[in-house]
């Protein structure tokens, strides 16, 4: 390994794990999974006993501790089956199982996360409602302590696993308006009172369960509180944070994906008697292609490096997320546009890509909340 | 009980191989690498072995650049216990690598070696056999079985006419077939511990092994482009093209 680089033999031998995971788990079924807009819950299964769930928590929860990198290599190769949904729907602990982890009660983390890093249970995080979804501080699920419980009356979407989920990161108000009456709880799956109301239909992202909540006097035990009371603003902005970075790899990956896949087609698609890449206009397009994606790749593993060593990267993550969704916005696009009509099909991989990019520059804040953040930070 | 394994670094089964502009062998350049298929069976099953209380030792050992260390790590990520390089530049030949083989079973004296029936990228299905001669040791080629008890180990071999079960009496050779098992996945834990297990590099020289070549390759061609196929009507317009047009029957 280069001095230079950010990855050293224990990811080297990580990555030949994920990528055999997905080869041989993943691959052969992954365009069924995605016309069923969904994949078998054994894949949980099969996952956190290949070790794979667990990278990044803590030993004593059943994790295998671990970098950030270790974490990065994990996502960039689950992101080669091609499909977003299945990352999304697979990786829905990590924005779902951070705050128990760090907030928790002890007797609250051992009965949700090592059952979740098996791969037993599913879990979710469940913030955005019908009336709020970057303005976080908003938030109207309402939760009212009466003795032992809090009930618990609102609704939440666009809730990812939502469908099929044990466990439910939900954000409630516990106090007043604003960011300082928000609070977490942990709600579970059959919980009376509570009903999954729809499955949701995607442009993409198909084969994850995105799901529509329903709490109606849902009474929930007070030990489920994550953390203190009213606190809760602050762990759902640091766990956006990963969420952001895990988003930025996502879509370095969606641009890997297309450009590859351009310049395979480019060799074989013939045109006016010569392959496409014999064309001056297609070459400098894949060459201009490449020179974004790598500048992005750089910058999110500069971003992540930064966040391994402990530096607060609000600003620099925002950045990266919306750097890199720009480059894959723009490298979907092209890619459907040199395959030209087979790029329109569904048999195409990158109509799929196309599709899966679309939500990465809203999901876990928009652009827009994303220029918001790097604006305040320069002084606004 | 100890096991020897032997890996070998190939280039990796989903890689499409491409030849060298000049003919002069396949292009390795920016190629991914990987622990041959069949090496890895035989690792598997050595530390299924272990699992079950046979083996009490496992050993890998790989021939080859520095750069074959990464697969001896592979197989200590999955379960070996310590691993052995021979560090040569040369790509020796079967029997060039049975004798260095012969040599390190010398040092250790394991009770049983494993290895792949071949590997991917020479495909020759020789070492084994060679190292099994040199040894005096008895032979389980292409094993898709293999129990050990009480000092021999009934491998069950996947022959033309279907299966055959020989005994062997320890220490043996065994080389594995592709349903002996499905290799686990090496799980981040286990990696962190791979790094700390010991590693030692030799040279063909100190095991008194002089690596020669007999042979010499002239020239690596790729295989013909697959031709579209066609659509027949009938079945005797089947048999008419196949005799006439394709010349095979």
């Amino acid at each position: 390994m280069s001095k230079l680089s950010y990855f050293g033999e224990t990811h080297r031998l990580l990555r030949d794990t994920v990528s055999r995971f997905v080869e041989r788990e993943v691959l052969p079924h992954i365009d069924d999974w995605e016309e069923a807009e969904s994949f078998p819950r054994e894949l949980y299964l099969k996952a956190g006993a290949a070790g794979l769930l667990g990278i990044g928590y803590p030993e004593a929860l059943g994790g295998s501790e671990g970098d950030i990198f270790q974490k990065l290599v994990f996502t960039e190769e689950i992101m080669r089956a091609g499909s977003g949904g299945l990352t999304a729907g697979l990786g829905s602990l990590d924005i779902a199982l951070p705050p128990i982890v760090h907030f928790g009660s002890d007797e609250l983390k051992q009965r949700v996360v090592p059952a979740v890093l098996r791969g037993e249970k599913i879990a979710a995080l469940a913030i955005t409602e019908p009336n709020a979804g970057s303005d976080v501080a908003g938030i109207q699920t309402r939760a009212v302590k009466e003795g032992d419980f809090y009930r618990v009356n609102g609704a939440k979407t666009f809730i990812t696993s939502g469908c099929r989920a044990d466990f439910y990161t939900v954000a409630v108000r516990t106090g007043d308006k604003g960011y300082g009456g928000v609070s977490l709880l942990m709600i579970e799956k059959d919980t009376p009172g509570f009903t999954v109301s729809k499955k949701l239909k995607k442009m993409g992202w198909w084969a994850s369960d995105t799901a529509e909540l329903s709490f109606q006097d849902c009474m929930v035990p007070v030990e489920n509180l994550i953390g203190v009371e009213n606190q809760g603003f602050v762990a759902i902005m640091n766990n956006f944070q990963n969420e952001r970075l895990s988003l930025a790899l996502m879509a370095n990956g969606t641009s890997q994906l297309a450009l590859e896949a351009c310049l395979e087609y480019v060799q074989d698609r013939k045109a006016f008697g010569k392959p496409l890449s014999g064309f001056q206009v297609t070459r400098h397009k894949l060459a201009d292609m490449a020179t974004q994606l790598e500048a992005s790749k750089e910058f999110t593993y500069r971003v992540a490096a930064k966040m391994d060593n402990g530096e607060s990267v609000i600003k620099e993550v925002s950045m990266a997320k919306n750097f890199a969704t720009d480059v894959s916005d723009k490298l979907t696009y092209e890619a459907v546009q040199l395959f030209g009509g087979m790029g329109y099909m569904r048999e195409s991989l990158v109509e799929r890509l196309y599709r899966d990019n679309r939500i990465l520059s809203i999901g876990g804040g928009t652009r827009e909340i994303m220029n918001e953040i790097i604006s305040k930070q320069l002084g606004f | 009980m100890k096991i020897l394994v032997a890996v070998k670094r190939v280039i990796d089964y989903n890689v499409k191989a491409r030849v060298k502009a000049d003919n002069s062998d396949v292009d390795l350049t920016n190629v991914k690498m990987a622990i041959n298929p069949f090496c890895e069976i035989a690792v598997e099953e050595a530390v299924r072995l272990k699992e079950k209380g046979v083996a009490s030792e496992i050993v890998a050992v790989s021939i080859g650049p520095k750069a074959c260390q990464e697969q001896i790590r592979t197989a200590l990520a999955l379960g070996a216990d310590r691993g052995i390089q021979i560090e040569t530049e040369a790509s020796p030949n079967s029997l060039s690598v049975a004798k260095l083989l012969k040599a390190v079973v010398d040092e250790e004296k394991p009770d049983l070696v494993l290895l792949g029936k071949q590997s991917i990228d020479s495909d020759n299905n020789q070492t084994g056999q060679m190292l099994a001669a040199l040894a005096g040791y008895p032979q389980g080629t292409f094993a898709s079985e293999v129990n050990v008890e009480d000092g021999s180990a009934k491998v069950t071999r996947e022959i033309d006419g279907g299966l055959q079960t020989v005994e062997l009496k320890l220490p043996a050779i065994v080389t594995t077939d592709l349903r002996l098992n499905e290799p686990r996945y090496a799980s981040l834990p286990n990696i962190m511990k791979a790094k700390r297990k010991p590693l030692a590099v030799k040279t063909p020289a100190e095991l008194g092994v002089e690596i020669s070549s007999t042979l010499t390759t002239v020239k690596v061609e790729p295989p013909a482009e697959r031709q579209g196929g066609i659509k027949v009507g009938s079945v005797e317009e089947l048999v008419e093209k196949l005799k006439n047009e394709a010349k095979v029957i």
